[in-house]
């Protein structure tokens, strides 16, 4: 099984963690890995909280079962802290990314390693006028985490997008990477390496 | 090509490249995306195909029974109700020897009302006459659908293609998708002997009496007998011109000396996979995958078993009342060896419950039991039931 | 084949007397006076060889295809009882498909098309398939023997609504599958009955030239399950239209655009005296007076809804009745 990535989505149904679960399995298939995708199973309520699950590795992944215990869990929406239990499972060397305009206290995680708040959708309004946090939140994910060079990320947009659009959303990867303080994960993706 | 896409959206492309003239759809979760897929790739322009929107799905396989009787290579996708729905015309095509694919994307039976995943739909189809082939993930799904139409043409059978609902489905992975000319190179244009066409009039679908209904039927089962050849052409011949086997009618995967076995089916064998290398201490175990429910691949079977003393069978459907559905037919198969293994038959994942990798310790902990479960729902959390239902 | 400079009979002559292409073929398992046999062959004779056939399960798929026989010269499917008009779907796009001009007909009874596979109908017609669909009506599950079905008229008896103490035979009302049809506005639909057969093969020809669904409902009167002799079936046919019980209509999109008109019109004990199904509504009870006057009531509805009195005399088809006076077909 080698060096398998666990990762957990959390977000609200319509708010596209699915396809942002997709697009960082893309971005480890750009970076010649394998990755698996697949959202909460079931119908899908707008504005429900739903959870969309990526597993990352260098080599076939075999296993189908559902993640209970990722090492990364992201959280699109602020207000799904309120959720008991939101990161329920996450490992204790893992870290919770937070779409949030404040600060969240990691005290509020206790135990887990690393918890960084971005203020995605404030980030993704500014530069593309849209409210989408995806983009800002995988390009602070792939910082901290070094699991995918952003490199393999951006191509993945460059399938998407095209032309002032593509612009814009390079734009918001910078942005969102330079936000976040390099590397202050990257001893959570070498601990699940080993 | 490798490309990273989403197991419904593959299986769709791998239809597309089979080149089917008509396909029926009718919508019904998990199958959904599938039907989906093909109807983009027919409004891009990227398939040129009649696809028939119909009211039900026992509109569905009738409308594609007339369109492959009618000479068109035909195609459609249902799961769980919509499987059942069309029990009544499975049965009729099989008995009338028409050439078609089907994928069900396995999804459990209400009541219950569940869109999640098990096998209930495709095992209670396994008396209908339909060649039944099951994926263990979605590069498999992808291979086997191609292989299908292959297999339907040369035996005129229908086959049903098998994959988790949304397990496989719905889960983005890496897949290989073949091109236009391997597909081409692999499967002929469709040629039904039998074609309606005024300038060979026949007539299909007589009724027959006593005096003939056991040949047909002598001859229904042999000919599911004899498939077994074809998929296993299928299988070689595709792994010839794409580099990928899909494991024949069954494969043995571990050590050879192993006498402790897993059987099962679908797309916990991955799990199974990844299970057995975290746990070495459990000792050698070889993992059996069955692909082909029908025909049932007794002969390969027995030859997985020679030597294997502890097997287990999981499987995600029961027969209510009676026990495992795949179980007692090993066993039956099984009972041929002269020293046959002891069987220990559990189903699991119901209605979509989590297969975890914590269950390969508990199927080798029951093996090394004293006693032979017989029957077991291994994951069943007792204490959520009154009393009087435990 | 007579040579035209035959001495003894003219070109037309002999047209009338060479039989026409016979997609269904004598031989057939059928009753004696069997109106839905009558009118396949009618049908098949209009249609020609260039058709393929789903037909739906009953009387006709059984009499004409026991194994190892089959009565069919042109390309023909059963599947199943509920679906013909969903295989015949399919049958449409493969065509579409392949590019080939062969039309495609659907058969069924008034079991397979007012009940079971009324919903296997809806969805072509509403699809709007190059299909012509043709239901033989007679007016009960008769293959089974003799149930009713929603097209039984009212106070018919069947096996599953017999008269007796409590009961006047069928309790609810012909079901009007007419209107039912119009409502998806498909190009053509059309009443028919076998007692009028050059009215039948005309309409049938029209339904075969549509671009699209087309609808035929035949009149078939079953002398077994109606109880009357097999020799009076296309005067009970022609009954049923001259008192106005089965009006002959014409519907384009929705909207009745012909109407055969009646001559004389005659009461609508004329129609039920002859048959068994009715015998309990003459024993002068006052429930059976009372079901006689509904009867008739419905009866003169369907006279003034469609208008079928004629101002004036007019001709008529007489071909039917005609052929039984002469003593039937010759072939010579």
């Amino acid at each position: 099984m080698g060096d398998l990535t666990e990762i957990r989505i959390e977000g609200r149904g319509g708010q596209g963690n699915v396809v942002a679960a997709y697009m960082l399995a893309r971005a480890a298939f750009e970076d010649a890995r394998f990755a698996q995708a697949y959202p909460s199973f079931g119908p899908e309520r707008r504005g429900a909280p739903v959870s969309a699950f990526v597993r990352i590795s260098d080599e076939p992944i075999k296993q189908r079962c559902q993640i209970s215990d990722p090492l990364y869990v992201i959280i699109q929406d602020p207000s799904l802290l309120h959720v008991p239990n939101i990161c329920a499972g996450i490992r204790a060397d893992g870290g919770i990314l937070i779409n949030a305009s404040t600060e969240v206290a990691p005290a509020r995680f206790p135990g887990i390693a690393h918890v960084t708040s971005i203020p995605a959708t404030a980030m993704a309004l500014r530069v593309l006028s849209e409210p989408i946090p995806n983009v800002a939140l995988l390009a602070a994910f792939l910082t901290l985490t070094e699991l995918i060079p952003l490199a393999a990320y951006e191509r993945v947009l460059a399938h998407r997008f095209h032309g002032q659009d593509l612009k814009s959303n390079l734009q918001l990867v910078r942005e969102a990477s330079s936000y976040v303080a390099r590397s202050s994960w990257k001893e959570a993706s070498h601990a699940a390496a080993n | 090509m490798l490309q990273p896409i989403e197991g419904s959206a593959a299986v769709a492309k791998a239809v597309a490249l089979c080149r089917p003239q008509v396909v029926a759809a009718y919508p019904i979760t998990p199958q959904t995306h599938i039907v989906e897929g093909i109807a983009r790739l027919i409004a891009d322009d990227d398939l040129r195909c009649e696809l028939i929107s119909v009211e039900s799905e026992f509109s569905a396989i009738s409308a594609i029974l007339g369109a492959a009787a009618a000479g068109s290579r035909a195609y459609t996708a249902s799961s769980a109700q919509g499987i059942l729905l069309m029990t009544e015309v499975l049965h009729n095509v099989a008995g009338l020897r028409i050439p078609l694919v089907m994928t069900c994307a396995n999804r459990a039976i209400g009541a219950p009302v569940s869109a999640w995943n098990d096998q209930q739909d495709s095992m209670v189809m396994r008396d209908t006459g339909w060649i039944q082939l099951y994926c263990a993930d979605n590069q498999e799904a992808v291979d086997t659908t191609i292989h299908a139409f292959r297999i339907a043409e040369r035996t005129e059978l229908p086959v049903m293609v098998c994959m988790d609902g949304y397990i496989l489905t719905h889960t983005l992975e890496v897949i290989d998708l073949p091109t236009q000319e391997q597909a081409d190179a692999f499967l002929p244009p469709y040629h039904f002997a039998r074609t309606l066409d005024p300038r060979k009039p026949l007539t299909i679908g007589t009724l027959v009496t006593p005096d003939f209904y056991t040949e047909a039927r002598y001859a229904n089962h042999r000919a599911l007998i004899r498939a077994q050849e074809e998929i296993l052409a299928a299988d070689r011949d595709w792994e010839k011109i794409s580099g990928r086997s899909c494991g024949r009618l069954l494969s043995v995967n571990g050590p050879y000396d192993a006498d402790v076995a897993v059987l099962s089916i679908g797309s916990v064998m991955g799990t199974l996979s990844d299970a057995r290398e975290q746990h070495p201490e459990l000792g050698p175990v070889k993992l059996i995958k069955l692909r082909s429910m029908r025909p049932f691949p007794i002969d390969e079977l027995k030859r997985a078993c020679e030597r294997v003393s502890e097997l287990i069978v999981l499987e995600r459907a029961l027969s209510p009342g009676g026990g495992g559905i795949i179980g007692p037919e090993v066993r039956a198969v099984l009972s041929e060896l002269h020293s046959p293994p002891r069987i220990h038959n559990f189903a699991a994942g119901l209605g979509g419950r989590d297969i975890p990798l914590e269950i390969y310790p508990k199927l080798i902990e029951a093996a090394r039991a004293h006693e032979v479960t017989r029957f077991a729902i291994i994951d069943v959390d007792i204490d959520k039931l009154a009393v009087e239902d435990r | 084949m007579d040579s035209p400079r035959s001495n003894s009979h003219t070109v037309a002559e002999l047209h009338h007397k060479q039989p026409a292409f016979r997609g269904l073929e004598a031989g057939h398992l059928a009753c004696s006076g069997c109106g839905q046999a009558l009118g396949a062959r009618l049908v098949t004779e209009a249609i020609g060889p260039d058709v393929i056939i789903a037909n739906a399960t009953g009387c006709l798929e059984v009499f004409t295809s026991a194994w190892p026989r089959s009565s069919w010269r042109v390309p023909w499917i059963h599947s199943l009882f509920e679906n013909a008009p969903a295989v015949a779907s399919g049958i449409e796009a493969a065509l579409k498909a392949q590019g080939r001009a062969t039309k495609v007909v659907a058969l069924g009874g008034d079991g397979g098309t007012f009940d079971i596979g009324l919903q296997s109908l809806s969805g072509m017609l509403e699809r709007n398939h190059n299909v012509l669909y043709i239901c033989f009506d007679n007016e009960a599950y008769m293959n089974t023997g003799v149930h009713r079905s929603s097209s039984t008229p009212h106070a018919a008896m069947t096996m599953t609504s017999p008269s007796g103490k409590m009961r006047m035979g069928k309790r609810h009302l012909k079901k009007d599958l007419l209107a039912i049809i119009g409502a998806h506005q498909i190009p053509y639909a059309a009443t028919a009955t076998v007692a009028y057969p050059s009215d039948l093969r005309a309409k049938v020809r029209r339904g075969i030239e549509i671009e699209g669904a087309a609808f035929l409902l035949v009149h078939s009167p079953c002398p077994l399950g109606w109880g009357h002799d097999g020799a009076l079936s296309i005067e009970v046919a022609r009954l049923a239209v001259e008192t106005g019980i089965f009006p002959i209509l014409e519907m384009e999109r929705g909207n009745v655009v012909t109407a055969m008109k009646i001559r004389d019109v005659r009461p609508v004990v004329d129609y039920l005296r002859p048959q068994e199904r009715f015998h309990h509504l003459f024993d002068d009870s006052p429930e059976a007076r009372d079901e006689l006057e509904h009867l008739q009531q419905l009866a003169d509805h369907n006279i003034e809804r469609y208008r079928l009195t004629a101002s004036q005399p007019e001709a008529h088809d007489s071909e039917g009745v005609d052929t039984v006076g002469r003593g039937g077909m010759r072939w010579s």
